[in-house]
């Protein structure tokens, strides 16, 4: 008769108790909103997206050389209502810096969102998405969500969640910088 | 082989047998999914609606899981594989969109686990029932 070992038994539950433990332990320490932005880098997807009005399109190979800011939003979000103000304020600044600012419709209705930017400002173009083929090929989670595409033509940033002017002024001013050296 | 041994080691070799038999049966048994419709649903069960709280893109009402679904049909219309259609997605939300974790590095880590706890648990009743045969054999003559 083998001798009885205790710890063999105690071992077979601390261990993979201390394991999981310390796995979920891992876990708590990450922000569960951080989400991968696998597009950072890459060349831009390019779209033909209608205005708003239905008038113009704006196409996105058409603007290469300069600094683009895509915004994905939308009249029903609450961020995108918060991060406004910020946008606001560095389309003034850049606008005649040859930057250019558009607003992708996100899962919205043309007259809501013309409603929108009639009360709360900003004649940057607003764009229709149908079917949201552009916020799939942007690999969109929501909205607010931000690109800023560098004048090659690659994405240099990208922003989930409501954009702050020093977010916007850094990596616009950073883009900037890459189109001159280019 | 005495026949309290021969006894154990199909205690341990039936359940391990109907275990296996069922893996099998679930990794081979189903319908195969044959029109449009039911392939892009196989496609959506196992990705991750990008707007929801962990709901796959084949059960969330959402308006943009309705337009990756549309995009799937679409893709599918146009030759794609189910796997150039996953990369498509991983390519531009990442891997983060599949549901079931790809079966490599660390994320491999989920995949095993069962399988070594199947194992250890089975090594464990061997040698439970191995020490326990020779005490009732004795006891037996």
């Amino acid at each position: 008769v083998s001798r009885r070992r205790p710890w063999v038994g105690v071992s077979f539950v601390l261990v993979p108790l201390v394991a999981f433990t310390w796995l979920l332990a891992s876990g708590l320490g990450k922000d569960p909103r951080a989400l991968p932005s696998e597009l950072t880098g890459r060349a831009a997807p390019t779209f033909v997206l209608r205005e708003l009005d239905g008038a113009r399109s704006v196409a996105l190979a058409e603007l290469r050389g300069q600094v683009v800011v895509l915004n994905f939003w939308a009249s029903w979000c609450a961020e995108c209502r918060l991060e406004h103000p910020s946008l606001m304020a560095a389309w003034d600044r850049y606008r005649d810096r040859g930057v250019v600012f558009l607003g992708v419709d996100f899962e919205d209705s043309a007259g809501a969102a013309a409603e929108f930017q009639a009360e709360r400002g900003g004649d940057w173009p607003l764009l229709l998405d149908p079917g949201s083929r552009t916020a799939l090929d942007y690999g969109v989670y929501g909205v607010p969500e931000t690109f800023v595409i560098a004048p090659d033509g690659t994405i240099a940033a990208k922003r989930v969640g409501p954009v702050s002017y020093s977010w916007l002024t850094d990596r616009i001013e950073s883009a900037l910088r890459t189109g001159q050296a280019a | 082989m005495r026949r309290g041994a021969v006894a154990s080691w199909l205690a341990v070799a039936g359940p391990a047998a109907v275990v296996l038999a069922a893996l099998l049966w679930s990794s081979l048994g189903g319908p195969r999914p044959s029109t449009i419709e039911e392939r892009s649903q196989a496609i959506a069960t196992g990705l991750r609606c990008p707007v929801c709280q962990n709901l796959s893109v084949a059960d969330s009402p959402s308006g943009l899981a309705r337009e990756m679904r549309a995009t799937i049909s679409t893709q599918l219309r146009a030759g794609w594989s189910p796997d150039q259609i996953r990369r498509y997605f991983v390519q531009r939300y990442g891997v983060w969109v599949l549901l079931a974790p790809p079966q490599r590095g660390l994320d491999l880590l989920p995949w095993l686990v069962p399988a070594i706890g199947l194992g250890l648990g089975l090594a464990l009743w061997a040698r439970f029932l191995r020490r326990r045969a020779p005490a009732e054999t004795e006891g037996a003559q």
